[in-house]
């Protein structure tokens, strides 16, 4: 089932929580509503579910207006942040509960019942839990009851609401590869809303950013990546460095620092967006940019080596002041760079924001030696 | 792998002294103890001990002879029905107070708040005269109830009345802090599951209220047991028929017999003690499935 909504408002108060939202969901995909909290984003999960409503728009599933029919009309699975399990009953009935609650013609016998929930303990692996009571589950099971109690009734759509938000790391690992798996299997329409880009980019097929009631950006991960259409889209999806200074003869400097944008036509100011992984790290200055850097922590853990620096006789405006560069491990024993240590930062690849222009200009330096050009996006 | 070595190690950096000092972040636990043994000791038990005492000076048969006579039996049966069911209707009104105050916001909702508090407010003997001339066969309900052929004032029923009265407080003021604490997630899953209101009314908010209404209604009944104040008034206080027991204590007292009244008491206070030991006892383990501990 697709998902269309068309230009929802809602307001709490004098707080306007969505703000003209439009959103296609498209059948059988895993999209993943991103945003900082306060952006609207479990606020629009909750008008799709039908457990909150809009001031005005409206919301279809496969084409069929759905903004009057009651939630529980709607048949949707819906997974809370605190799973939300009913705490007086046993992991089976909560499982069961959906079943239970079908009009007695719908309902399927009391067998048809228990073979269902026990399949479904079956698949989240709790099948010797089935006697347990909530209270007696660990977080990370807690999240799979509530899951299989959100699917028993085998629901067109999954909506689930920071998932894993409660969860410690390890666990939230485990159970995102599982319910990747799940919604392989079952071809659910899917919409989770979370706060962690890593998450957002990881599971989802389609990922929608949002900031403050409105939508910013929707793409797939890897584009979204690559290709932020605006500031805060940059800011929000990982780490980046920036330089914020003015342009004057291709060569955009902030007091002692600069760095050459070949084939720059604009002049005034300019934002210069790097990730860590565009940046390399020199001992010395290097032809097109001046970037002094004083090494600040290194962290070895995971497949790279995060170093921390801070700029040295000038200032970045980007996460307090701190640039991160991402170097292999390999790197790291040869150069073995040390905190104090003076780095130049010499970048490979930027993406330039000039003046109100959200749009940003891809620099490619490796490239631009060769054909030196500035590329625009789109 | 070693967290649990490492906090160990923290542990004993922290508290060097941890073998020597005490291990309790709050100060204060003996004397706050001390103090709250001694007044319950001097308020709640002596008292209480003062009554076994008094009937401890009967004999047996004695004893058994005054709680045995036919009136004194009678009034039990008055006083149990009474308080069943008064305790009982506070059990459903009381919940539904405690719904509305809980669930909706309407215009003077803070005022039937204190309002639900007046019971335990007023003096119990003011809330009798005034329920017995209201439900008297000239008073404001009476005149009307009378013409239907229904007589409250002065028969059993009034008892019932007086004691629902006295004791709705104690459903509403039990109730409530549970009902505001259930998180509305329990019920938002509930409908999102497909269930309908009566359904997640019976099977997801009604459990969760259960142990809190149990205890309301069985403080309820208790406290009915012992009503006299406003009872008296309006129960017309007929031998066999709308006698309490606790006015058969007072009649006792009247008559010098504090053995005998002490002896009665002791019957109400027994009845009541086991009756709330069993609630308290039966809630323990219905929260300690739920809460898992």
């Amino acid at each position: 089932m697709s998902i269309t909504v068309d230009s929802i408002n809602k307001r709490f108060g004098s707080y306007q929580a969505l703000n003209n939202v439009s959103l296609d969901i498209p059948e059988g995909k895993l999209t993943a509503l991103l945003g900082p909290s306060g952006s609207g984003k479990t606020t629009l999960l909750r008008i799709i579910a039908g457990l909150e409503s809009a001031d005005s728009g409206r919301i279809s599933f496969s084409g069929k207006d759905v903004t009057g029919v009651h939630v529980r009309d709607r048949n949707i699975g819906f997974v809370f942040q605190h799973y939300a399990l009913f705490r007086h009953m046993t992991v089976a009935q909560n499982i069961a509960f959906g079943l239970d609650s079908l009009p007695r013609k719908q309902r399927p016998p009391k067998a048809e019942i228990k073979r269902r929930v026990s399949e479904l303990l079956e698949m989240i692996q709790l099948p010797h839990m089935a006697q347990r009571f909530p209270a007696q589950l660990s977080g990370g099971q807690k999240q799979r009851v509530a899951l299989a109690r959100s699917i028993a009734t085998r629901p067109k759509i999954l909506l689930l609401d920071e998932p894993f938000g409660a969860l410690d790391a390890k666990v939230r690992k485990d159970l995102r590869r599982w319910l990747r798996n799940l919604h392989d299997e079952f071809h659910f329409t899917s919409i989770f809303v979370t706060h962690d880009q890593e998450e957002a980019l990881e599971l989802s097929d389609q990922v929608v950013v949002m900031s403050q009631g409105n939508v910013e950006q929707v793409n797939e991960p890897t584009e979204l990546y690559a290709r932020p259409d605006s500031r805060f889209v940059f800011d929000f999806l990982g780490q980046v460095n920036v330089l914020s200074g003015d342009v004057k003869h291709s060569r955009l400097s902030l007091g002692s620092a600069w760095v050459t944008v070949p084939g720059i036509k604009h002049q005034g100011k300019a934002q210069l967006y790097l990730r860590p992984h565009e940046v390399r790290l020199a001992t010395t200055p290097a032809a097109n940019a001046n970037l002094p850097l004083r090494i600040e922590a290194v962290s070895l853990i995971g497949s790279e080596v995060r170093i921390e620096l801070r700029p040295e006789g000038w200032h970045s405006t980007g996460s307090d002041n701190i640039w991160e560069v991402g170097i292999s491990h390999a790197e790291f024993n040869q150069q073995r760079p040390a905190r104090g240590d003076l780095r130049y930062a010499v970048p490979e690849i930027g993406h330039l924001f000039t003046g109100e222009d959200t749009q940003p200009e891809t620099v490619n330096w490796a490239e631009a030696e060769s054909a030196p050009r500035v590329r625009l996006i789109n | 792998m070693s967290t649990a070595k490492q906090a160990s190690a923290l542990n004993s950096q922290r508290w060097p002294l941890s073998g020597i000092r005490s291990k309790r972040v709050l100060p204060g636990f003996g004397l706050s103890l001390g103090i709250s043994l001694l007044f319950i000791s001097l308020i709640l038990m002596l008292p209480l001990t003062g009554l076994v005492m008094e009937v401890s000076a009967m004999s047996f048969d004695q004893f058994w002879f005054v709680i045995t006579d036919p009136r004194v039996v009678a009034s039990y049966k008055v006083t149990a029905l009474a308080a069943l069911a008064a305790s009982l209707f506070n059990g459903a009104f009381g919940l539904l107070l405690a719904w509305v105050l809980v669930r909706y916001d309407f215009p003077g909702k803070r005022l039937i708040d204190a309002v639900v508090d007046l019971p335990f407010a007023l003096p119990t003997a003011v809330a009798g005269i005034t329920l017995a001339t209201l439900f008297a066969a000239n008073g404001w309900y009476g005149q009307w109830l009378s013409k239907l052929g229904i007589e409250i004032a002065f028969t059993p029923v009034g008892i019932v009345v007086a004691m629902a009265f006295t004791s709705l407080p104690f459903v509403v003021r039990t109730v409530q802090p549970v009902l505001e604490e259930l998180a509305p997630e329990d019920e938002e899953a509930a409908v999102s599951l497909g269930a309908s209101d009566g359904h997640v009314f019976r099977r997801v908010i009604f459990p969760a209220l259960w142990p809190a209404l149990l205890t309301g209604v069985a403080l309820s009944f208790t406290r009915s047991l012992g009503e006299f104040g406003a009872v008296i008034f309006i129960a017309g206080n007929m031998p066999y028929v709308s006698e309490v027991t606790s006015l058969m204590i007072f009649v006792r007292l009247q008559e010098y017999d504090y053995a005998a009244a002490s002896a009665i008491a002791s019957v109400i206070l027994a009845v009541s003690l086991v009756m709330l030991f069993a609630i308290t006892l039966w809630q323990a383990r219905y929260l300690k499935r739920i809460e898992g501990r």
